[in-house]
């Protein structure tokens, strides 16, 4: 009876994470550019990677792997915006520019401020 | 704010000068649970291994002069435990925007990158904030230079979220006073 009420509460949570870590690995792959693939990168490992540990929590049947499912999540909390934030800066280091949306050149976006560096790929409205 | 300030002075201590036995012990129950926790195991043998690499670890951390208000932050424990659940939701909410933006046909994204202002007075707050915005999607912290934070936003609405500042106030609170 607990086993199915587990089940009923679980499957749901395993599937909905499932479902961030694919909408994640769609985002990567549709966003224009580099910058931009870095967010739905965080919808794998912040609702993606949250989720499925939280079914996985609800199946565990001993003490001993809720508490490890548990130190992996905040494992992840600490170490996903380490490496965002690594990634990220080192682009902006190497002169990555952002790509922005045609006519949407935001006043105090300081896109050029990084260094005369690479093309955006696509280029819109680099004025900035 | 911090209760530690005990000599030891068998270092020269650098900057800091003094041994924070508080935080040391903070550390060694923090290794000790961690050691318990995962391992499971209540043998003398393996209790004994525990200890000696809890004391181990703690040894290195002492000598890399990391037992401070920074390497152990013992002082914002509860005032982040309240924070944490905020966070939680301020992602989930990000999460489900940043899906239905990935997904939209239309695809509604316009990034932008900009500066915004950086109220938390030490390093260990700013870290903190920085990872916050990070870890929420839509918003990257790419650089964090003197006061200011320069963040890669998805589009206006994730930019905004962090010009109104909430979550830098909110990181401000934690941070404590001093």
């Amino acid at each position: 009876m607990i086993q199915l009420v587990m089940d009923i509460l679980s499957w749901p949570l395993l599937m909905a994470g499932s479902a961030f870590v694919l909408i994640g690995a769609f985002g990567i792959w549709r966003l224009p550019d580099f910058y931009s693939r870095l967010h739905p990168a965080g919808l794998t490992d912040t609702m993606g990677a949250g989720l499925i540990l939280l079914g996985l929590l609800l199946q565990a049947e001993a003490a001993m792997v809720a508490i490890k499912l548990l130190i992996i999540a905040v494992f992840l909390l600490f170490t996903s915006p380490t490496t965002g934030h690594a990634t990220a800066r080192a682009a902006l280091a190497a002169g990555l520019r952002i790509w922005q949306a045609p006519g949407h050149g935001k006043a105090d976006g300081k896109a050029g401020a990084a260094g005369s560096g690479t093309e955006s790929s696509t280029p819109g409205d680099d004025g900035a | 704010m911090n209760v530690d300030g005990k000599e030891d002075g068998e270092k020269d201590g650098g900057m800091s000068g003094y041994r924070p036995i508080i935080h040391g012990i903070g550390l060694c129950v923090a290794l000790a649970a961690c050691w318990l926790l995962l391992s499971g195991y209540f043998q003398i043998l393996l209790l004994a291994l525990g200890a000696g690499s809890v004391a181990f670890c703690v040894w290195i951390a002492m000598r890399m002069d990391l037992l401070d208000h920074e390497g152990v932050p013992l002082q914002i424990t509860w005032a982040a435990l309240r924070y944490f659940p905020w966070l939680m939701w301020e992602i989930v909410k990000a999460n489900i925007d940043v899906a239905k933006r990935v997904i939209d046909p239309a695809l509604p994204i316009a990034p932008s990158l900009f500066d915004a202002p950086v109220s938390q007075k030490t390093d260990l707050g700013q870290a903190l904030y920085a990872n916050s915005i990070t870890l929420t999607p839509g918003t990257v912290a790419v650089d964090l230079d003197h006061g200011v934070i320069r963040v890669h936003a998805l589009h206006d609405d994730a930019a905004d979220g962090v010009l109104d500042g909430e979550m830098d106030a909110r990181v401000r609170a934690v941070e404590g006073p001093g």
